[in-house]
């Protein structure tokens, strides 16, 4: 209920919204549980397991019971926590995990069947049949305890990534955080202040306490203008940062627009930060835990200290009738706040014989224990003991603290392990668990807002010292400084069920259960139990299972330990994480300089990495790929074709000792290439396998250019900065990659130099430009370069020019091309011309491969003391016979086709993999040759030409007959090369 | 993580990429055997506590960079350029 007088709300702008489609209104400032509870609703959800009925428990992001599903349709959002949802007018929400509906749940049978479903239940049933797990127990559990489930279709919303850095990350708006932020922001270095409430101040907006004289509230809304005055320190409310990385990174979570009706165009509805910080400063706080006793999870059911924030922040009472249990001091501001708002508080009861409570006008049970509960959708009565003997006690809310544990979560993302406290009976922060993180306020332990305030301050003045700025100490404002007094009590016991992990339905008696079946360790525990490993990730009951695991083994809690805490620290979107990592965010598209002629021409695009390339140019009447593919060839082979070869890497080597360096790289001669000339080189990697061929010309005496293959040009140029940088570093040599600099054109075929001798401006000739030459050349006023090289058997030529004139140059090699009977020409043409002619691609050199298995050992030069690859690669079994050789083959039997992948074995064994005698890299059909053709590995390969050998597909069960023949398929001896 | 480039400064690590235990700069001779060049392709100490590693600033200045880290709390203590350098 709304309690007059009370609350950080604006009591004058009313916000309407539904909870499964029933109309309700609240306030602005509200969050979605705070308006719920304003509306008298307790019941908000269903266990995960059990399905018992569950309310709203705290007040924060820690939240394990008020899971709910927010908007309808594409953009809904499951598993939204309602205690952090801001409201908006028009919000609605619904409830998750129940059938038909919140009040009557058909799976609330599974909490009849309790006694069986205890802790290793589903370990221990479903393991026979073992077929049956995926068909059928999986589908049934998975429906019977989940969550919210994900929109239907793409996540329709937007989200971003988003870099910041400062010098000071303050984690935490509220007493320390300000305070730490205060004393920062004053020394002039650059701060940044995250929060993960939309309001910034912490418990300064939660309690009723006093600091500097005046309601805390109002100190932090002070403090907050101050620093927002400031230029160098920037607030980000609504970032709840997640974790705490290598070096000062954070990462952090912005919610931008969960709180508004209507997302703005264009504004992502959240953003993952990384925040690169010099000094870190935790000012997380701490949140209240639960004790344990009989049916503790009856709605109604809460943290002391979200009562009071629902009270004092809020103005709503989550009950009309409070009964408040506790085994600490600080519980007690709750009944005295509600005392003083005016809300009937049933009882105070204490665990503590020894407690003292003054000026009570309402009950106090000292030495009490609450032993049971009642109430099926809401608490109706608890039963008291304590030492006057047993009361049922009528009460709709219990707010209960076990104590305060510190947000230690952070500083243990780097492996760190806090520390026990006795004092507090709890666990804090260990110093240095992350470097440069150091931790102030009740995160470490200080429980006093007067001690906040000190150690916020003393902690920033300790961080501006490591980041060398000079800080002032500033008067610290008054504070409450009373002593937190505690004495840990953790279970009531008795025969009741007593929750400890409220979201995964997790009892004492399941803790106990697991320490029995000697699940002793606390890693152990949680997995057997899943106690932690829901939503709040064990923020509601890591403390109270360890201490029940270490009671149940007769060990303290230091020697039980913790399990381990990993990022993130509240559940992260993955569309979040993931965000511009879709679509081309995910591949970056590169284009040639012909893309806009290629697309004009219609030509369907293949990826070739991040490239895209052509893969034929349909013409009229055509209506597979292979008649295109197929005309195209042949038009190559009986006229002429262009293509665009630009993908190949290019790298511009220059210096004195570049053909040196050349030598070094290539396991052929390059020093005695003649300028003008062009030569075939193959690289070895130093282990003696292929790492990529290519074409390289000699420009210059002293100034080379290397072509590599597309796929490999990033890589080669990663292997000659090594080579260079740290192998040779005594050669003069420099070199720069051009792949994008140049535009490069095949054009291909027996007019190939007509088509160009109609664009150039001098014409060449066989004698001006041999094959394997190169000259310069100039086209319409364009220096150019013309290389006379061929990857289709053909006479053929590659033309480069400065990449803006790529896309004109081109147009007018099509055009002069299609003059002469020919036209443009794709990948797969490409492909077939050179699987015609045996010519490799990384199909064939696929990191496997040795000169020896494609055939080219000779190349390995003998005359050179040393290259990379070059002692590797006479390492024996290298170079044996049985390896597997380059061949080729064609179909010799009634099957025609030839698949890709296929293995190689003999006629008449049996197809497994100890009879398997190689395997099938590249296939085409040959327009040319007219037959299947296909490029293969096979043991002792080149002896066999001539024999009969089966290819076998296991996977799309095609076998084909073949025979073994050379590689080169067409025109071996390359008459046409030099035509 | 943050990589001290000697010739940029320091830059967010994903402008470098690993390649590796820095024992790669000591190249055997062409003749050294084949047990030496056994040790150099293939055979890695893999220590708790300090490792030369060689990153790769390719979407920087291309240097290759010897770093001296900690593989187990990845706290870096030196960087160098490996032109020249040596393990």
């Amino acid at each position: 209920m709304r309690v007059d007088g009370k609350g950080l709300i604006d009591r004058d702008t009313c916000l309407n919204f539904t909870f499964d489609g029933q109309a309700f209104s609240g306030l602005k400032g509200d969050t979605l549980a705070s308006a719920l509870l304003a509306n008298d609703v307790r019941l908000v959800g269903r266990s995960f397991k059990y399905h018992r009925p569950r309310g709203i428990m705290t007040a924060g992001s820690e939240e394990p019971n008020a899971l709910m599903t927010i908007r309808r349709g594409d953009t809904k959002n499951p598993n939204t926590r309602a205690t952090v949802q801001a409201l908006y007018d028009g919000l609605v929400a619904d409830s998750q995990n129940a059938w038909p509906s919140l009040k009557f749940d058909v799976m609330e049978l599974n909490d009849l069947a309790a006694p069986f479903l205890s802790a290793g239940f589903y370990y221990k049933t479903f393991m026979w049949p073992k077929a049956f797990w995926e068909k059928l127990y999986e589908p049934i559990i998975r429906r019977a305890a989940g969550l919210g489930a994900l929109a239907p279709s793409y996540d329709g919303d937007r989200y971003e990534k988003a870099f910041a850095h400062c010098d000071l990350l303050i984690i935490g708006a509220g007493p320390a955080g300000l305070m730490a932020a205060v004393t920062a922001g004053r020394a002039g270095v650059d701060v940044i202040l995250a929060d993960e409430s939309p309001r910034m101040g912490g418990r300064c907006l939660d309690e009723t306490v006093e600091i500097g004289g005046m309601p805390s509230y109002e100190w932090a809304a002070e403090t907050l203008s101050d620093l927002e005055g400031m230029a160098n320190v920037r607030l980000m409310p609504n970032t709840t940062v997640t974790g705490a990385y290598d070096q000062g990174d954070f990462g952090a979570l912005t919610n931008n627009a969960h709180h508004l009706a209507d997302c703005p165009a264009g504004m992502p509805m959240e953003t993952f930060w990384r925040i690169a910080s010099k000094r870190a400063i935790l000012c997380g706080g701490a949140l209240e835990r639960q004790i344990a006793f009989p049916s503790n999870d009856r709605p109604g059911v809460m943290t002391a200290s979200a009562v009071r924030s629902y009270l004092n922040r809020y103005g709503v009472s989550p009950g009309r009738k409070v009964t408040v249990f506790c085994n600490n001091d600080d519980a007690h501001r709750t009944a005295q706040d509600l005392a003083d708002a005016g809300v009937a508080v049933a009882a105070l009861i204490d665990t503590r014989d020894d407690a003292v409570v003054d000026q009570a006008d309402f009950p106090v049970f000292t030495g009490g224990r609450v032993t049971a509960t009642s109430g099926r959708l809401g608490l109706k009565d608890i039963t008291v003991e304590h030492a006057g003997g047993k009361r049922v006690i009528n009460t709709d809310c219990l707010a209960v603290s076990g104590g305060w544990n510190p947000s230690v979560h952070l500083t243990c993302h780097m492996n760190g392990r806090p520390t026990w406290d006795p004092t507090l009976a709890s666990f804090v922060p260990t110093p240095g668990a992350v470097p440069g993180l150091t931790v102030a306020g009740s995160a470490a332990g200080h429980m006093s807002t007067a001690a906040c305030l000190a150690s916020g301050q003393a902690e920033a003045l300790a961080a501006l010292k490591d980041i060398g700025a000079k800080g002032a100490a500033i008067d610290l404002p008054s504070a409450d400084d009373a002593p937190y007094a505690i004495t840990p009590f953790w279970d009531v016991g008795g025969t009741g069920r007593a929750w400890l992990d409220f979201q995964n339905d997790v009892t004492t008696k399941d803790v106990r259960q697991a320490a029995k079946e000697n699940y002793r360790s606390v890693e152990h525990m949680k997995r057997y139990t899943t106690q932690g490993m829901a939503t709040d990730q064990g923020k509601n009951s890591n403390v109270a299972a360890l201490a029940i695991l270490a009671d149940a083994t007769g060990r303290g809690i230091p020697e039980t330990g913790t399990t381990t805490f990993r990022p993130p620290y509240v559940p992260v979107a993955i569309a979040a994480l993931g965000a511009g990592g879709h679509g081309s965010g995910f591949a970056p598209q590169r284009f040639t300089t012909s893309h806009a002629a290629t697309d004009e021409r219609k030509a369907p695009m293949i990826e070739a990495g991040l490239w895209y390339r052509p893969s034929y140019f349909p013409e009229k009447g055509e209506r597979t790929w292979r008649e295109s593919c197929d005309r195209e060839v042949n038009m190559v082979r009986s006229t002429v074709g262009v293509c665009d070869v630009s993908t190949l890497g290019k790298i511009d080597i220059k210096g004195p000792d570049a053909g040196a360096f050349l030598d070094f790289v290539y396991t052929n001669m390059f020093s005695t290439l003649k300028v003008g000339k062009v030569r075939y080189g193959l690289m070895l990697r130093e282990d003696g396998h292929v790492l990529d061929d290519g074409t390289t010309a000699r420009i210059a005496e002293d100034h080379f250019v290397m072509t590599t293959t597309t796929a490999a040009a990033g890589q080669v140029m990663v292997h000659l900065d090594f080579v260079q940088q740290c192998l040779r570093p005594e050669l003069d040599v420099s070199f720069v990659s051009t792949t994008e600099h140049w535009a490069q054109f095949a054009v291909a075929g027996p007019k190939s130099r007509d088509v160009l001798n109609a664009v150039l401006q001098s014409p060449i000739s066989d004698e001006t430009l041999p094959y394997m030459g190169w000259c310069d050349v100039a086209i319409g006023g364009v220096a150019g370069r013309l290389f006379r090289i061929s990857f289709s058997g053909e006479h053929a030529y590659e033309i480069a020019v400065p990449a803006r004139f790529g896309d004109s140059l081109f147009r007018v090699l099509v055009d002069q091309a299609k003059a002469h009977g020919g036209g443009a020409y794709g990948m797969e043409a490409l492909n077939v011309l050179r699987i015609e002619k045996g010519f490799i691609t990384h199909a064939e050199i696929h990191g496997r491969t040795t000169a020896f298995d494609i055939g080219m050992q000779r190349m390995l030069s003998p005359k050179k003391d040393d290259f990379i690859g070059k002692a590797a690669a006479a390492r024996p079994g290298l170079m044996d016979d049985d390896r597997e050789q380059l061949v080729g083959l064609k179909p010799a039997g009634a099957v025609k086709q030839i698949m890709p992948g296929a293995h190689i074995f003999e006629p008449g064994k049996d197809p497994v993999r100890v009879n398997d005698q190689g395997y099938v890299t590249s296939v085409c059909y040959s327009p040319t040759v007219e037959s299947v053709l296909a490029l293969a590995f096979l043991k002792d390969g080149r002896t066999r030409h001539g024999d009969t050998v089966m290819a076998v597909d296991h996977m799309r069960g095609v076998t084909t007959e073949c025979i073994v023949c050379d590689p080169v398929f067409f025109d071996p001896q390359g008459g046409r090369l030099r035509g | 993580m943050k990589i001290d480039c000697p010739l940029c400064g320091t830059r967010d690590s994903r402008e470098f990429s690993y390649r590796g235990d820095a024992t790669y700069l000591n190249r055997p001779a062409a003749d050294a055997g084949a047990e030496a060049w056994d040790d150099y392709l293939h055979n890695r100490d893999n220590p708790a506590d300090r490792t030369d590693d060689l990153w790769h600033h390719g979407m920087g200045c291309g240097a290759w960079v010897v770093v001296t880290r900690s593989p187990a709390s990845h706290e870096i203590f030196a960087t160098r350029l490996a032109k020249g350098t040596g393990a």
